[in-house]
């Protein structure tokens, strides 16, 4: 769609009569244009930047008899980044995030794919509601239902027993974390996949089907190069939701061995001391730049054939 | 051939099960919330209210509710305002920086929930903002605003530019052609973004469980009950907080709907 700049427009469009009065007009723009364009700002700047700003000062300050001192200082930095701990949290924390990832992605692929191109139109707007739908459900509420359905006597063992098979566990583990992530971000991967398989374009599979490649083939070297940018978001927005998860891990996976965002909120809820936290919080925040900085120069970046 | 209508049948029941996994917790909410025991399991209990009065006779609850409700409401009206002047500024106005602005608006997601609560936590309390419901107010507005701005700004996008150059020549200034322009066609916008917000207001966890202090909102409630004695409550509270939540999120769907077909169609959103 062209963007088109509206103080121009008049002149482009309408009679010439009006040109005189453009003079007076751009004399009144100045208080509309100001308060328009500086009241979303002021407050992100101010409850959004500043905040943040303010976690990484704080990450320089120490806590000593309880107390909250201000300084330059990089202790917990040093102790933390020196701690063995840490890196096991953080390379298992990275890891999950990962997998949860990759499942997420692998999973809502041949679904986004089903949806895209062989679904009729008003069932793909159901399939879209339905998969917004959980947007707007507690996560909180969905976390605690699954350790319902997933316990030792819940409603999955339950039904498996009638068959003889299990109990299986499945909280508590890697498998409850899991369950809780793809809980968390299956959705959304599932709809943003559609939303870039949709804008695909259909002569180009047409074409590769006349010239007789198969469907599979057709997939990997079709349609995945052309909905690229799409796909590779969606695992990106998948990775920064589980990473920075703090329920599933938790309830679902046990809370122990502990994930980053586990840390922080250990360090920040019961040891108090809010630099500590805040040093995790801002490791977080560097990963979650690189990695997405990463997958937006590999989403735009060279390697896939233009479609 | 048959094979490969098997395989097309065999991808169909993938795409369900797909559903049934993201489906799944949330019939099984309900369906517990009304069942009878404590620790529910299959063959299911009988038929009981017996944990929505366990959630009205919860002292904590009705507060929490009326806090999710105010903060909400105000949530929703003060992030709708900021996205659409957010949203206006990206249509009409091209400037210096426009790119640090986008970012200001369309970042917060981005950055998980947790680290926003403790960063809010931090900053909120040095400014004497900390442990009211203002505070969950303030840090929801940030995290609400890019929806409401993204919902607000697509529909600008189908606006016809010359409607509001003609309104200059009619002689409208620009307030005037703001209210008798802009903010009419860009109404069923308006209204979803202030139920959409509301709706995300209303299922935040981490940063209210940060900032609220005493003044819990529901999800923090419901945060306390799972760390503490879990019980099908919990599903009764999420019930009626989905209920509300689903039917906010559907008048915003209905609104965006029934105005849309008159502006042409626009295939797969």
């Amino acid at each position: 769609m062209p963007r088109i700049l509206h103080p121009e427009m008049p002149t482009a469009t309408v009679d010439r009569e009006a040109a005189d009065a453009p003079a007076a007009r751009r004399a009144r723009p100045d208080l509309f244009a100001w308060v328009m364009g500086l009241a979303m700002p002021v407050w992100q700047a101010l409850f959004f930047v500043a905040p943040l700003g303010f976690l990484v000062v704080m990450s320089f300050w120490v806590v000593e008899n309880f107390r909250l001192v201000p300084g330059v200082s990089t202790v917990n930095w040093v102790e933390l980044l020196s701690a063995r701990y840490f890196w096991e949290i953080y390379l298992r924390t990275l890891w999950y995030g990962l997998l949860g990832a990759g499942l997420a992605s692998v999973l809502a692929f041949p679904c986004a794919y089903m949806l895209a191109f062989h679904a009729r139109r008003r069932w793909r707007w159901f399939a879209v509601f339905l998969l917004i739908t959980p947007f707007f459900t507690s996560y909180l509420v969905r976390t605690y239902t699954w350790k319902v359905l997933l316990t030792d006597n819940g409603f999955i063992n339950a039904a498996l027993d009638l068959v003889g098979l299990g109990p299986f566990s499945m909280v508590n583990n890697l498998f409850g974390t899991m369950v809780g992530y793809l809980t968390l971000v299956l959705p959304l991967v599932v709809l943003l996949q559609l939303f870039s398989l949709a804008n695909v374009d259909r002569n180009l599979v047409e074409a590769a089907h006349n010239l007789g490649c198969g469907a599979l083939k057709t997939i990997f070297i079709v349609v995945i190069p052309a909905a690229k940018i799409g796909l590779i978001l969606a695992g990106a927005f998948a990775f920064i939701l589980a990473f920075g998860d703090y329920v599933s891990p938790t309830f679902l996976g046990g809370g122990r061995p502990p994930t980053l965002s586990i840390l922080m909120v250990d360090v920040v809820k019961s040891g108090a001391n809010w630099p500590q936290g805040a040093v995790v919080a801002v490791t977080m925040i560097v990963t979650l730049f690189v990695v997405c900085f990463a997958a937006i120069a590999w989403a735009y970046g060279g390697g896939g054939r233009k479609a | 051939m048959t094979g490969e209508r098997a395989v097309r049948a065999a991808l169909w029941l993938y795409v369900l099960a797909v559903f049934a996994f993201i489906l799944a917790p949330i019939a099984t909410s309900f369906v517990v919330s009304f069942n009878v025991d404590r620790f529910p399991t299959l063959p299911l209990g009988g038929f009981s209210l017996r944990w929505y009065e366990d959630m009205m006779g919860d002292p904590t609850v009705l507060p929490a509710f009326r806090n999710t409700i105010i903060a909400g409401v105000t949530v929703a009206v003060i992030s709708t305002f900021l996205g659409f002047t957010a949203a206006y500024t990206d249509y009409r106005y091209r400037f210096f920086g426009k790119s640090v602005y986008l970012a200001l608006a369309l970042l917060p997601p981005t950055i998980p929930v947790i680290i926003l609560g403790l960063a809010m936590l931090i900053f909120l309390s040095r400014v004497s903002l900390f442990g009211q419901l203002h505070s969950v107010i303030i840090a929801h507005v940030v995290i609400c605003l890019p929806f409401a701005m993204a919902l607000i700004r697509l529909r600008l996008s189908q606006m016809d530019p010359s409607l509001e150059a003609a309104a200059w020549n009619l002689g409208a200034g620009e307030w005037r052609t703001m209210r008798g322009v802009i903010l009419p066609f860009t109404m069923p916008a308006i209204l979803s973004a202030l139920f959409i917000t509301m709706a995300v207001s209303f299922d935040e966890y981490a940063i209210a469980w940060f900032v609220s202090g005493f003044s819990e909102t529901l999800p923090v409630r419901i945060l306390a009950m799972l760390q503490g004695r879990v019980s099908p409550r919990i599903n009764a509270i999420g019930s009626i907080v989905f209920t509300i939540s689903i039917t906010l999120v559907i008048l915003a769907q209905v609104i965006l709907l029934l105005r849309l077909p008159s502006r042409g169609q626009t295939d797969d959103g």
